[in-house]
């Protein structure tokens, strides 16, 4: 909600500068103010009563009793919604409260609005619901052949790829069967937000999310209002990784501000967050790879299942990712893929940082080891031989146009000379502070892995960004509705309008519905590129209309002028105006900014479904202690292809953190669910890397090949180190203990096997 | 504030009597030290709170003393005082243990007579003070009286604390030798215990004390194992065979009595303790392989 604005030397804060985020040395002293700190003096405060079951019919449901108590404002069930009783990302199926049914624990059944929360905690459990539980569908493998558990059918989307001979058989071949666990984007910010009734019988909805526009769109239809009476502010956001695409609190917290008259503010706890956000959809994936004696890969087979959950989400778009992904950034001629995604009772799943990638990266490449074990060459050898490249052809018959440093990304991340020391602290060996290993108990693994994904929305979506540029006095204003979630946006903007207008104070507008059209959403690595590419787009059009201006008044050649150092100079520098004086008539561009058109992919999964892709490679060094299944990521080497690097310490950043999720999937983050429920909804108990987890991760290399058709030639970088970071750790794993290990995360007893006698 | 908000009576006490007083009135009252326990269950709605009776500033219950061969712990040390260098060179598996608990923020909130009060199977000090036979001292405002803490914890998160009861501080002996204390769980740091393990020397004695953690209801002494190794040690040379070896870590896993649950299975815990019980053994004696 608050302005971002710095005066920062423009001298370090253009392209390629490692320009300091605007909001960094807030957010360090705490000051920043995130969703959760947002305050009305009016304001009531809400909250969710959720189901207990993960499928269950609602026989009664009785607010009487929290209506009575005093302090409570409202109490709100399905019947109040005023429009759509449904909403979701890509297709409405998802209610606002269950009405008959509930489908998965943790769906909200009714919401409540008091003086203080712990009112609003006292009413929730005062509402007497009556349930019928039903048995839940919870095994992903069954839920295309029993009875549907939602009007719109158990199958979100099955996608086939038939891609060339469909019958060619390999003189060599490799199977497996890997699996991968439900892994929780685990941001620190819960969900919260406050809503404001405005005065026009419209709302004002202040909240941490990814993509303004797309909520605003959904919950208008929800409450029954034209979408301009839904105006949404981004607040401060506390991370997102692909959680926040969703809606969670919004429409509640409308509902109950439209209701009462007054201002609603609602905080998730954290094991409410851990049921009120979609997590990384649980994978089963079956392969079979065929290759020659020269280890040239002629066909991939492969099945991959995925758990939904109860509502669609973003599945559908999921499972186009896993299956156009699904055998790695490699050139394979032939391939049939089935990629089918599932509604099932368990937690709903949609996007989280990798999107599909994730879950496919670690099957292939742990295929790609079998294969290189069978024909006993060198792991990296044979990825360098079928590595991708320009204008080879993927899986959907898509060529790369554009820039594809596969082979560069393996070779620098295999040479890399890695700088780790080896240690006797019983500290830094597996088991950390608790003391459990001595290095005698220590075996030792390394493994490299390689992974891409698509940069960008796919398969024909209209994706675009808007952005404005109002260049007053020499001082810039950008206003844009993209998502800060962390990314560094906010620097980035900043970066681009100085460098291009060549002005030191740039301010950013609040991300607002009201103000701009949409930035489309902050997923899919496509913010810089999309956002950045509309601020570009709109600076560029302020600065020809500042050079036009100067040119009538002044009588100079519009190609004898330059701006620097907030300056309009003429070449010859017998003319200069100071950028302050030259605006005082202010100038202004609104635009729309898109990326090439995509296309559908057809019956057989063919089509230029993609506009870029970006690779990434991961090696891997871990020490196990086989005995008690402990295991140490002792260091992770990366190289990855960003095109052009716009920001060094942010890029750095992106490396870090997406490799820390990585790791985190491959040793621990899981949210374990038994017969639909959540069993560690804490974070007592689902477990992300702490600082003793997290190895230095080392960047071999940052490839840069500008890529043709971004702005500025850079491709997304915020996806691709959570991709192949998993893959490599548990490679390292089965170096280390000649185990198989099929499934992520590793646990204790997959590395131990143990029965208790009887 | 509505009216039907009423609000929680809390005492912040400033001084043992005035706890003391306090839980006379209002016996029932949830005792809160570092709050690193209470506050989780609070917060997940599972620790119903009508009365708070706060002894986290009871200058009484802070610091430690030594008397002899005794060290005396107020209630209210924490975790990080435990690892500081005078505790930690007086009782090293109690430092090493204190580490092991989550993070340094609640290392610096969290406290001995908590870990005692929450009574957890997993409570990560439990096993060395269960070792080193710990008693406590408990006072209510009608007196005083001392515990070995195996009659004090008595079940899982069941004790024997009574209402208007306070644990006032905790005596252990400090012994003469070696100890170590190991922990698992499935990160490297800040994480419940799945499976501990403890084991002290006691030199001058020419005996061996140790105890399981998180593997039954509350710690298990594993008395045949600590005899055999008692008896299995040549003391002068500070080496064990290993068959003593391996026997006192088969006749520790056999002590164990863990439980399956989502943190870790009851055949894996008893695995754990096997290889962990060994492991303390070789860390202090030397394996003598002739």
């Amino acid at each position: 909600m608050s302005e971002v604005k710095t005066k920062t030397p423009i001298s370090n804060s253009r392209i390629g500068d490692s320009a300091p985020r605007p909001d960094g040395i807030p957010k360090v002293k705490g000051t920043f103010a995130f969703s959760s700190d947002l305050w009305h003096e009016k304001m009531l405060w809400g909250g969710t009563l959720r189901s207990p079951y993960p499928a269950a019919r609602i026989n009664k449901l009785d607010i009487t009793e929290a209506l009575l108590i005093d302090g409570v404002h409202t109490v709100l069930t399905h019947s109040d919604v005023p429009g759509e009783a449904v909403y979701g990302l890509e297709h409405a199926d998802q209610p606002v409260m269950a009405a008959e049914v509930v489908r998965y624990e943790g769906e909200p059944v009714a919401i409540v609005a008091a003086d203080h929360p712990e009112i609003v905690r006292r009413a929730l459990a005062a509402i007497k619901v009556e349930y019928e539980e039903m048995v839940p569908l919870t095994d992903p493998e069954i839920a295309e052949s029993v009875g549907h558990i939602h009007p719109d059918g158990n199958v979100f989307r099955k996608i086939n790829i038939r891609h060339g001979d469909q019958e060619i058989q390999g003189d060599i071949q490799v199977e497996g069967f890997y699996e991968v666990g439900m892994q929780d984007q685990a941001f620190l910010g819960p969900e919260s937000g406050l809503a404001v009734p405005g005065e026009d019988g419209g709302v004002d909805l202040y909240v941490s999310t990814q993509w303004l526009h797309a909520d605003q769109r959904q919950v208008a239809s929800c409450l029954g209002l034209k979408e301009e009476d839904v105006r949404i502010t981004l607040a401060g956001v506390g991370g997102a990784f692909g959680a926040r695409e969703d809606l969670s609190l919004h429409v509640h917290l409308c509902m109950l501000a439209m209701r009462t008259n007054r201002p609603v503010k609602m905080i998730y706890s954290r094991e409410e967050s851990f049921h009120g956000h979609v997590h990384r959809h649980p994978a089963k994936m079956w392969y079979r790879h065929h290759a020659d004696r020269e280890g040239n890969l002629l066909r991939v087979e492969a099945r991959v299942l995925l758990d939904g959950g109860a509502y669609a989400s973003s599945s559908g778009a999921v499972i186009a990712n896993a299956a156009c992904f699904a055998a790695g950034p490699y050139r394979i001629p032939n391939a049939n893929i089935e990629g089918i995604v599932v509604r099932t009772n368990n937690p709903p799943c949609g996007a989280m940082r990798g999107f599909g990638a994730v879950q496919t990266c670690m099957g292939h490449e742990a295929q790609m080891d079998k294969l290189a074990a069978v024909l006993n060459v060198d792991p990296v050898e044979i990825r360098l031989k079928n590595a991708l490249k320009t204008g080879d052809q993927l899986l959907t018959g898509q060529i790369i146009t554009g820039t594809a440093p596969v082979a560069e990304v393996i070779r620098t991340c295999a040479e890399h000379v890695p700088s780790y020391q080896k240690s006797s602290d019983l500290m830094s060996l597996p088991g950390g502070a608790g003391r459990t290993a001595d290095p005698e108990h220590i075996s030792r693994g390394e493994a490299i892995a390689v992974g891409f994904k698509n940069l960008m929305f796919s398969e024909g979506f209209d994706d675009f960004s808007s952005a404005v540029c109002h260049l007053e006095d020499g001082v810039a204003t950008i206003t844009c509705a993209c998502a800060e979630v962390g990314q560094g946006f906010v620097t980035l903007a900043q970066q681009i309008t100085r460098e291009i207008l060549g002005v030191e104070e740039v301010i950013l507008a609040p991300a607002a519905t009201e103000t701009v059209g949409s930035a489309g959403s902050t997923s899919a690595s496509r913010q810089t590129w999309m956002s950045g590419g509309a601020v570009q787009k709109a600076c560029e059009e302020v600065r020809l209309k500042l050079l036009q201006r100067v040119t009538e008044e002044h009588e100079i050649g519009i190609d004898d002028l330059v701006l620097a150092e907030g300056q309009v100079l003429s070449l010859n520098g017998d003319f200069s105006i100071s950028i302050d004086v030259a605006t005082e008539n202010p100038l202004e561009a609104r635009v729309e900014y898109r990326h090439a058109p995509t296309f559908p992919l057809d019956e057989n999964g063919q089509g230029d479904a993609h506009v870029s892709f970006a690779f990434a490679a991961h090696r891997a060094v871990v020490d196990v202690d086989p005995e008690l299944g402990l295991v140490k990521v002792v260091e992770l080497i990366t190289s990855q292809d960003v095109g052009r690097l716009l920001n060094p310490v942010q890029a750095i950043g992106q490396l870090e953190g997406g490799a820390a999720q990585g790791v985190g999937l491959a040793v621990m983050e899981e949210v374990l669910v038994a017969e639909g429920n959540i069993r560690n909804a804490s974070f007592t108990d689902y477990l992300i890397p702490t600082a003793l987890d997290m190895p230095p991760v080392e960047v071999a290399a940052i490839i840069e090949q500008p890529e043709p058709g971004a702005p500025f030639g850079a491709k997304g970088i915020g996806e691709p180190p959570s991709i192949s970071s998993t893959a490599a750790v548990v490679a390292a794993i089965r170096e280390a203990t000649n185990l198989e290990l099929p499934r992520v995360p590793v646990r204790l007893t997959d590395i131990v096997s143990v029965e208790e006698p009887s | 504030m509505p009216a039907a908000l009423i609000l929680m009576p809390v005492t912040v006490a400033r001084s043992l009597d005035h706890a003391l007083a306090a839980l006379e009135e209002c016996p029932e009252a949830i005792i809160l030290a570092g709050g690193t326990d209470v506050m989780v269950q609070v917060n997940r709605g599972s620790m119903p709170v009508d009365q708070v009776v706060a002894i986290g500033r009871i200058p009484e219950l802070q610091g430690w003393s030594r008397e002899g061969d005794w060290l005396h712990l107020g209630a209210g040390v924490t975790y990080s005082e435990m690892m500081g260098e005078e505790i930690s060179s007086m009782v090293p598996a109690l430092a090493q243990a204190s580490r092991t608990v989550g993070s340094p923020q609640i290392r610096n909130a969290g406290t001995i007579g908590g870990n005692l009060g929450t009574s957890s199977p997993a409570g990560d000090t439990l096993p060395t003070l269960f070792a080193l036979e710990a008693v406590l001292t408990i006072r209510s405002s009608t007196g005083v009286r001392k515990l070995p803490i195996n009659q004090f914890i008595v079940g899982v998160k069941q004790n024997a604390l009574q209402p208007g009861e306070l644990i006032e501080k905790i005596s252990v002996p400090v012994l003469e030798g070696p100890q170590e204390f190991c922990k698992i769980g499935p990160r490297n740091a800040m994480v419940i215990s799945v499976a501990s393990f403890t084991l002290l020397t006691d030199v001058k004695e020419s005996q061996v004390r140790s105890c399981l953690g998180t593997v039954g209801p509350v710690p298990i002494r594993p008395t045949e194992a600590e005899n055999l190794l008692s008896n299995g040690v040549n003391w002068e040379k500070n080496k064990v065979s290993s068959e003593v070896l391996e026997a006192f870590a088969s006749l520790c896993a056999d002590a164990a009595q863990p439980i399956d649950d989502h943190r870790g299975s009851a055949a894996y815990r008893r695995h754990a303790i096997k290889i962990l019980s060994r492991r303390a053994a070789c860390r202090i004696f030397s394996e003598d392989n002739s």
